[in-house]
C-alpha cells in the first residue's frame, strides 16, 4: 500500500477536536478522510468487544465528543493487526489513530480500566531501565497487580516456561543506556512544546 | 555469502531462544552472513506507540541511525519478529514522508550524538530475504530430508504483510511465498484461511477474553483443515499460540493440541540438522507426535509436559459456543495453487 499523505494540512487554526486527534496521530494520518462506509469495523478482528466500532469512534470524533472518545475502550480493543487500514478506501491509518487516541487517553487519565495502561507502562518504564524489554519483569509486576485470581490458571504456563528455559531472569542491558535516555527525554520535551 | 544487517529483537534471548538458534543453524546453511546492529534496544513492541508517538520514534530512531552509520555494503536491515520489522519499517516510513516528523526526530537523535536519513536503510523480514534473495530454487538444494507427509498449516500473521508498505507481498490477507516456501521443504501445505489473522498480540495480558477468542479460531482453523502442526514467522504468534493454548482450551472447553514451530526450525529439519539444536522441545504443546508422522524423533525434553505425546485428549464437557457465533461457520475460500491465477 503507497502510504498517501494528507492533503488537509493540519493548521492548529480554531484546534477542534479532530485537529488535536490529527496532531498526535502524526500528521499523516488521513483521519479527516473517512466517509464512514464502516469497512474498518467489518475488517476487525476484536470489534465484538468495543464499546464503538471504528467507524461511529471517528463521527464521535468530529463531532467534538471528547469525553466519550477518551473513555472508550476501542483503541484498547485494536489488536493493531491492519485490517482496516489495508481495506478502508480512503487510506486512513487507522490503528495509528487508535495508538494516539491511546496516549491522548492516558495523558488525561480517561480510560476504562487501568489494565492496558498500565502494561504500557511497566513495558516503557523496562526500556528505560535496561534498554531493553524485561519478559519476567513485565509479567510477574503486571500479574500481581491485576491478575492476581489469574494466576492459578496460568501457572502451568509460567512452569513450562520456567522449565524450558525460555525465561530470562536478568534483565540485558545496553551500553548507551545514557545515550538513550537522553534521546527519548529530548524527544519527550519536543512533543511537548508540540501539542 | 551475503550478508545483511540483522536486528534480532529481545525475545530472540528469552521466550524466542528456539527462533534464535534455528536462524543461526539455517542461515549457515543457506550462506547468509547476519551481521547484528551494535548495542541495539527494544522497539517498543505495540506498547511505546500507546505512551508517545515522538518518543517511540526516536526509540527506533536510535536502531535505523545505528544501522545506518554500520551499513557496508548491503543497506537491507533485516529482522525476524513480526513487530519489529513494522516498527522499523513503520517508523522508517513515518520520517521519509514528513520532513518535519524527520527532523524533530533528528534533534532527539543529536542529544545521543546521532542522525539518520530516511530511507537509508531498506527494512525487510527475514521470511522475504529468503524467498527472494536465497531463493526457493537454492532452499530446495539444501534439502536432505524432505519433511513429506508432514501437513502443515502456514500462519504468516498480520504484521509481515500489512500494511505493505513496499508492496513485497501478492496479498494482504491471503499471500502465498510463505506455502511455496513450506512446500519446497518437501512438507504439504493445508488450507489455512486464517493465515494473515492477528494472535492477538498482547490482548493474552490486557484483555485475555479477546486474546483467548483470536487464539481459539487460529487453532481451530489449523486443526479443522487438519493441519499436523503450525508454522510461525514470529515470536509474538508463536508464544500466544504456544504457551497461552492450555489456558484457551481451559476457558473454552476444548481439547486443542496444536504445536506450532518457527518457519526456521522447519528449515533446519529439512535440512539435516539435529532436533535439538534447533530448539526443537522448548515449545509447550509438544510437537513431537506432529514430527513422529514423518520418523523424526526428538528425545525428550528435561522436564514432563502438562501432556504426553501420544495421549488421547481427556474427556472433556461439550465446547462452549464461541461469542458472536450463532450457527456453523460459512466454507471457507480455497487457496489458488502454484500456477493458478490470483483472484
Amino acid at each position: 500500500m503507497a502510504l498517501a499523505a494528507s492533503p488537509v494540512p493540519v493548521t492548529g487554526v480554531g484546534r477542534s477536536f479532530l485537529d488535536e486527534v490529527r496532531t498526535a496521530a502524526g500528521q499523516t494520518s488521513r483521519l479527516e478522510m473517512c466517509i464512514q462506509c464502516g469497512t474498518c469495523g467489518g475488517s476487525c478482528p476484536s470489534a465484538a468487544d468495543m464499546d464503538h466500532t471504528p467507524r461511529m469512534l471517528f463521527a464521535m470524533i468530529r463531532a467534538g465528543m471528547r469525553e466519550a472518545v477518551l473513555r472508550s475502550n476501542t483503541p484498547w480493543m485494536c489488536v493493531s493487526c491492519y485490517f482496516c487500514a489495508v481495506r478502508c478506501p480512503q487510506d486512513v491509518h487507522i490503528p495509528d489513530v487508535m495508538y494516539a487516541l491511546k496516549a491522548m487517553a492516558t495523558r488525561a487519565g480517561r480510560y476504562p480500566d487501568s489494565t492496558a495502561p498500565d502494561f504500557s507502562k511497566t513495558f516503557v518504564d523496562n526500556i528505560h531501565a535496561f534498554g531493553r524489554s524485561f519478559e519476567v519483569g513485565l509479567i510477574a509486576r503486571h500479574y500481581l497487580r491485576h491478575y492476581m485470581t489469574r494466576l492459578p490458571g496460568v501457572a502451568p504456563m509460567g512452569i513450562g516456561m520456567l522449565s524450558k528455559g525460555r525465561l530470562g531472569f536478568r534483565p540485558k542491558h545496553i551500553r548507551d543506556l545514557d545515550g538513550l535516555r537522553a534521546i527519548l527525554d529530548r524527544a519527550g520535551e519536543l512533543e511537548e512544546s508540540a501539542s | 555469502m551475503t550478508s545483511f544487517l540483522y536486528y534480532p529483537g529481545c525475545s530472540m534471548d528469552s521466550s524466542a531462544r528456539a527462533y534464535h538458534v534455528s536462524i543461526q543453524s539455517v542461515c549457515a546453511t543457506l550462506g547468509v552472513d547476519l551481521h547484528e546492529v551494535d548495542d541495539w534496544n527494544c522497539c517498543g513492541a505495540s506498547e511505546y506507540f500507546s505512551i508517545s508517538l515522538t518518543r517511540a520514534q526516536a526509540l527506533v530512531g536510535r536502531n535505523l541511525a545505528i544501522a545506518e552509520r554500520e551499513k557496508n555494503g548491503s543497506d537491507t536491515l533485516v529482522a525476524a519478529c513480526s513487530m519489529c520489522y513494522l516498527n522499523l519499517a513503520k517508523t522508517d516510513h513515518q520520517l521519509a514522508e514528513s520532513p518535519a516528523t524527520a527532523a524533530r526526530i533528528n534533534e532527539a537523535l543529536a542529544a545521543g550524538g546521532l542522525r539518520y536519513d530516511p530511507g537509508a536503510v531498506h527494512v525487510r523480514h527475514l521470511l522475504e530475504v529468503i524467498v527472494r534473495d536465497v531463493g526457493l530454487d537454492a532452499v530446495r538444494e539444501r534439502v536432505v530430508r524432505p519433511l513429506t507427509g508432514l501437513r502443515v498449516a502456514p500462519y504468516m500473521g498480520c504484521l509481515l504483510t500489512r500494511p505493505g508498505y513496499d508492496g513485497q507481498w501478492s496479498s494482504f490477507e491471503h499471500p502465498v511465498e510463505f506455502d511455496r516456501l513450506i512446500a519446497a521443504l518437501g512438507a504439504e501445505v493445508v488450507d489455512f484461511p486464517a493465515k494473515t489473522d492477528c494472535c492477538g498480540g498482547h490482548m493474552t495480558q490486557i484483555n485475555p477474553t479477546t486474546g483467548f477468542e483470536l487464539i481459539r479460531r487460529l487453532v481451530s482453523t489449523a486443526d479443522r483443515n487438519g493441519a499436523h502442526l503450525m508454522a510461525t514467522v514470529c515470536p509474538m504468534c508463536q508464544m500466544n499460540v504456544d504457551a497461552f493454548q492450555g489456558e484457551m482450551n481451559r476457558s473454552f472447553h476444548t481439547s486443542y493440541h496444536m504445536p506450532i514451530l518457527f518457519f526456521t526450525q522447519l528449515m533446519g529439519l529439512a535440512f539435516g540438522a539435529d532436533p535439538r539444536t534447533l530448539g526443537i522441545g522448548s515449545e509447550l504443546v509438544d510437537a513431537r507426535a506432529a514430527l513422529g508422522h514423518i520418523g523424526i524423533e526428538v528425545p525428550p525434553g528435561p522436564a514432563s509436559d502438562e501432556r504426553p505425546a501420544d495421549a488421547e485428549a481427556p474427556a472433556a464437557p461439550p465446547p462452549r459456543v464461541p461469542r458472536g457465533r450463532k450457527g456453523p461457520e460459512l466454507p471457507m475460500p480455497t487457496m489458488p495453487r502454484d500456477g493458478e491465477a490470483i483472484r
